[in-house]
């Protein structure tokens, strides 16, 4: 961005929509909206509570072990998808179904089916996620240059080897895209879960939050889980940006 | 010059490929150790084809192809293909890509790089071991193709339009730099080539295929006398150009 033909950084943009969110604050236009001065001053408090750390620890479990398991399913199904006609043609449409709908949806009744509680949330992250990993991945490994399939077979390559020493890693930039994609919604599928659960997490301090009209905690909850969102999300990034420096003339 | 014993045969190979199109039909012919065998012929008489079902990329429609005595039902560690494209890995350096048939093969690291050292230096490749492929040229990306084709110590070395991506200088010097490769080492090349020159000039033996589909049109044997004459001097060679007018008065038949 410039301004007046000079070159500003990216988070002074951010920095105007803290002030104008402080001016509405402070004007008392409404009682949802606290001056963001006092959103800060919530956050930096409710950050060394043990209530804080209690629900961001189990909320971060879920989302670890939810991602863990979009991750270890996701993959090995892109792949098999992009691989095998027949598979691709079964899994395809429901795949696509599933990447554009609206899996919160779904959350009430998974309570019913696996319960009200912590695997409730796991399994919501792995819905999130896993859908858009199977995606990228399916299409990573269908762009996978084939003249490079058959350098290796023409050098004896076993089955395997084309997977791991080719496919996989012609694959890694558009695998690590849906990942970065299935963190960011399973961030989303972590908070959701919990709010439908309310009993959970960060969920629960939502719910907490809100049935009691702390819009300052409440405001400063929400920040917080964004930061965290955009960390991971760019955190992946940088990797990505890695990845393509060497894999650049595909 | 004496027929040699033929390390590469073809009996009555045929493709056709899904969807009916009929690529070859009934090639039938042997290939000799120790000589550059040229594949020539217009634009889609499946010279290609042909190369790839030798490699057993392919599988053939119909007949068979031996090599060495064995029937071919796949790629074999006597056979080392250079592809037209390169084929190189994006993310791996020199030094990984010229290593990589060895690394498949489950050649432990220090031996495979050694070998790689060896063969890239022999390819003029010495100081670019760790650069990556986008960073060279057309010409020292197919030295870099050659070199991992020659590390894995192949008796018959498969080359599809080799030269077809670089510059006309690089083409004449690489031409150069394989004969000399066959004085020096003992292999046997089967080479596919769409040039009248570049097969008489290279060959001792050109298979002439005639368009879809393809068939073995002619068996031409240069026997062009090379013996201490530069480049220039075997192009002005009498020999040499009966042999590219024998070709031209053939293909132009084909040629729509």
């Amino acid at each position: 961005m410039t301004l007046f033909g000079k070159k500003i950084p990216i988070f002074f943009s951010l920095v105007i929509w803290f002030i104008v969110w402080e001016l509405i604050g402070q004007a008392k236009l409404s009682t949802i909206i606290p001056p963001f001065s006092r959103v800060v001053v919530a956050g930096i408090t409710i950050l060394p509570t043990e209530k804080f750390s209690t629900a961001a620890s189990i909320s971060l479990r879920s989302f670890a072990i939810g991602m863990a398991f979009a991750l270890v399913t996701g993959i090995p199904i892109g792949v098999m998808m992009a691989r095998v006609e027949s598979l691709s043609k079964i899994l395809g449409m429901w795949v696509n179904i599933f990447v554009s709908a609206p899996i919160s949806a779904l959350v009430p009744i998974l309570m019913a089916v696996v319960g009200i509680g912590e695997t409730t949330v796991v399994v919501t992250v792995l819905l999130f996620a896993v859908f858009v990993i199977i995606l990228d991945t399916q299409v990573g490994i269908k762009q996978a240059d084939k003249s490079l399939v058959e350098m290796a077979r023409s050098f004896g390559a076993r089955r395997y080897q084309i997977y791991t020493k080719v496919l996989l890693l012609s694959a890694l930039p558009e695998i690590l895209a849906g990942v970065r994609l299935g963190a960011i919604r399973g961030v989303k599928g972590v908070v959701i879960g919990q709010l439908l659960i309310a009993i959970l997490g960060v969920g629960e301090l939502f719910e907490l939050y809100s049935k009691h009209f702390l819009m300052e905690e409440f405001w400063a909850l929400v920040i917080i889980v964004f930061m965290f969102a955009f960390t991971v999300s760019e955190a992946i990034a940088s990797l990505e940006r890695y990845v393509e420096y060497y894999a650049s003339t595909r | 010059m004496m027929p040699a014993e033929a390390i590469v045969e073809a009996r009555g190979v045929g493709k056709t490929y899904d969807g009916g199109v009929e690529a070859l039909k009934d090639v039938s012919l042997a290939l000799s150790r120790g000589r550059l065998n040229t594949l020539l012929g217009p634009s889609g008489c499946g010279k290609t084809t042909l190369l790839k079902i030798i490699a057993g990329l392919i599988p053939p429609s119909r007949g068979e192809v031996w090599v060495k005595g064995k029937k071919v039902d796949g790629p074999g560690p006597e056979r080392a293909f250079v592809f037209q494209d390169f084929a190189l890995l994006p993310w791996a350096n020199v030094l990984r890509n010229v290593a990589f048939g060895l690394e498949l093969r489950g050649m432990p690291k220090e031996q495979r790089d050694d070998l790689a050292r060896k063969q890239i230096a022999e390819a003029g490749l010495s100081g670019f071991e760790s650069s990556y492929p986008h960073q060279l040229s057309g010409g020292m990306r197919q030295r870099v193709g050659l070199a991992r084709a020659l590390a894995v110590d192949a008796d018959i070395i498969l080359m599809d339009e080799p030269f077809a991506s670089v510059d006309e200088q690089t083409r004449r010097k690489f031409q150069e730099e394989l004969l000399d490769l066959l004085r020096h080492k003992q292999k046997t090349v089967i080479f596919v080539t769409h040039s009248i020159e570049e097969a008489t000039y290279l060959s001792d033996q050109i298979v002439l295929l005639s368009p879809r589909p393809g068939t073995v049109s002619k068996i031409i044997h240069p026997n062009i006398e090379r013996g201490g004459r530069n480049p220039d001097e075997i192009r002005r060679d009498k020999n040499y150009l009966d042999v590219v007018d024998e070709i031209w008065q053939i293909l132009k038949h084909y040629v729509v």
